[in-house]
């Protein structure tokens, strides 16, 4: 039993480990949460429900999904953020603007689609597999495999080609980057494209996970995946896939320990644990201030 | 454009001459709408507004003095609106103590979250505060023994005042949240000219150059949580005893969006620019009644345009205002710096 929910723990984690490398790509160049990722992810699941609804098959609804959520995410940062960026505004007038457009787009989204939820159809499901008397989906089977493996296109992204290394200059000093000839505004928009993707590919999995799409589902997967991120260090992305995963886990726990209507508060109380006891999560460095 | 520009420039000075009268004659007006007997629907959405400027200004100590964003604020208008509500049903308790045991527990919520949060800024404090809004709503809908989980408080008793019940109907409750506010801004201001107010901006501006100054800034942002939590909590208890019905879903995020919405179109440390937000903001979907479906839209197009075209809110620029030396302090004609006066 325990193994079970282990098991669903670790298969809904890898899916906040996704999101929560959103957060963490942003983070680490702009130093700034984009409060807006939760209402991309619902708009990510729309636009693949909308095309699963028109019978183009699922496959066109993926890939849709990912250049349309990736144009908006890089349109939101080109016309909201970075005239904000420009005019030097203070930080919070950035993130103001992150939860104002997370605002449009979720109420945009309910108004056209409507708020109830609708049904997705579900991925790859053939059934249940049994291991040692464990029940494994092989929905879940299939959420594990494809979000590792965009994790670790993502790592091959960051780590082994150019433009990754053009984000890691960008991250460590933005000025020193731009002297020795890094292009910083589309390091920024791939940042911003690449988040969106994982955005998307994530609300796909979760939506055919749960088999239901509505305009709030960003919002409550949102805060986990930030908790996850905060707990692995936000802008580590190693940190945000083991901070992913333990916050799945532990809502696994939860559920079976204590019972299912504890289940959306376990990602705050680790979210508040961390931020008083390691506020710069498990492999976060600490940031001086300089004055 | 000058003449213009001269025009307002004469009406600010005019405004600023004769201050006290206009703000008497805007009180005179607001207690007199009690006495002309509107309907009930008037009323309430007068009462909406009141309770809403002082959810602003309760706001605006966080976020408008310290620089603080709380996205959690909701969370303290249902702690006032559940203590309150739960005082009066479950133990007959009478209204006024009630509300005053709202604005303590409230209060006493926001010396927690202070606590926790002192050391947070900018976006981890804001969800931070999301998140204490959402643990505060899941409390209220599971412990059903104390809360009565989703079906809410019904039957909240009206209150009464020497025996005079205090209703929507007769404007009674209008009554007594236009005394709330006009109190929240009296203290407001006071706020903002004590020491305090000030060890606040200072947190605002440079944090860090703050606690250089020798100001203990957690303990500031802890007391700035503290009052503003008991302020939201008073808006919570009249907001109980106005609708008689409360539910865990009345408070959600929306709510706390509407208030920030609110500080923000209307200035962040601006005490007037809250109440001219607050006015606009709630009564917007009432007179626009078609566009009430697009009303959360316009919210997050408020914050977007605001933040990039007017980041200090419809009235919250620096004030041209000339300082008032206080009684007894003379100045020479000369004026500072040589420039006559």
């Amino acid at each position: 039993m325990l193994l079970q929910q282990l098991v669903n723990g670790l298969s809904l984690g890898i899916v906040y480990a996704l999101i929560a490398v959103g957060y963490s790509l942003v983070f680490g160049i702009l130093r700034l949460v984009n409060m807006s990722h939760g209402a991309i992810y619902a708009f990510g699941a729309h636009i693949a429900l909308m095309v699963v609804t028109l019978e183009w098959g699922l496959v066109p609804a993926i890939i849709l999904s990912c250049i349309l959520t990736a144009i908006l995410n890089v349109l939101f940062d080109r016309i909201i953020l970075a005239p904000l960026r420009e005019k030097k505004s203070t930080n919070i007038a950035s993130l103001i603007s992150t939860v104002g457009f997370s605002y449009v787009v979720q109420n945009l989204l309910m108004i056209i689609f409507g708020s109830e939820r609708k049904a997705f159809p579900k991925l790859f499901d053939y059934g249940v597999i049994e291991v040692f008397s464990l029940r494994i989906n092989s929905t879940q089977i299939f959420i594990l495999l494809t979000s590792l493996i965009i994790l670790g296109i993502l790592t091959l992204i960051i780590y082994r080609t150019s433009i990754g290394l053009a984000m890691r200059g960008t991250e460590q000093n933005t000025r020193a980057a731009q002297l020795v000839g890094i292009n910083v505004k589309n390091v920024i928009t791939i940042t911003f494209a690449l988040s969106g993707i994982s955005a998307a590919i994530a609300a796909f999995m979760v939506a055919g996970y749960y088999n239901a799409v509505y305009p709030n589902m960003g919002a409550q997967i949102g805060l986990k995946a930030f908790s996850a991120a905060v707990l692995g260090g936000i802008g580590v992305l190693h940190g945000s896939v083991i901070g992913g995963l333990v916050v799945g886990v532990a809502e696994a726990l939860a559920v079976t320990l204590l019972g299912g209507a504890y289940r959306d508060a376990t990602a705050f109380v680790i979210l508040f644990l961390v931020l008083i006891i390691r506020p710069n999560g498990i492999f976060g460095k600490k940031e001086t201030v300089k004055v | 454009m000058k003449k213009s520009n001269t025009i307002y420039v004469k009406l600010k000075e005019f405004y600023w001459k004769n201050e006290k009268h206009f703000i008497s004659a805007l009180i005179a007006i607001l207690v007199s709408l009690y006495f002309l007997n509107l309907n009930q629907y008037f009323y309430r959405v007068l009462t909406m507004i009141c309770l809403y400027s002082i959810l602003a200004l309760s706001l605006n100590i966080v976020l408008g003095y310290t620089g603080r964003l709380s996205l959690g604020h909701a969370a303290f208008y249902s702690i006032g609106a559940y203590v309150s509500a739960i005082m009066q049903v479950r133990y007959n308790i009478d209204f006024f103590i009630a509300l005053i045991l709202g604005v303590i527990i409230a209060g006493f919520f926001g010396f927690l979250l202070g606590l926790t949060t002192m050391r947070l800024s900018g976006s981890y404090l804001a969800i931070t505060t999301i998140g204490f809004l959402e643990v505060i709503r899941m409390v209220l809908l599971s412990w059903e023994s104390v809360t009565n989980g989703a079906f809410g408080i019904q039957n909240i008793p009206r209150p009464k005042f020497f025996g005079y019940e205090l209703t929507t109907a007769n404007g009674g409750i209008y009554l007594l949240a236009l005394v709330a506010l006009i109190a929240s801004v009296y203290f407001s201001a006071a706020l903002n000219d004590s020491k305090l107010g000030r060890n606040l901006r200072a947190i605002k501006n440079d944090d860090f150059a703050t606690t250089m100054m020798g100001v203990n800034t957690n303990r500031y942002k802890v007391i700035a949580f503290t009052i503003s939590g008991a302020m939201a909590g008073l808006a919570g208890t009249i907001f109980a005893s106005m609708n008689r019905y409360i539910d865990p879903n009345t408070f959600n995020f929306d709510t706390s969006m509407l208030i920030v919405c609110i500080c923000i179109l209307g200035g962040m440390g601006s005490i007037k620019g809250q109440l001219l937000g607050a006015l606009l903001l709630v009564s917007f979907p009432e007179i626009l009644r078609s566009f009430a479906l697009y009303r959360f839209v316009v919210y997050g197009l408020i914050l977007l345009v605001m933040m990039r075209f007017r980041p200090q809110g419809l009235l919250g620029s620096l004030s041209t205002r000339p300082y008032k030396f206080p009684r007894g302090v003379k100045v020479k004609e000369e004026g500072i710096g040589g420039e006559p006066l």
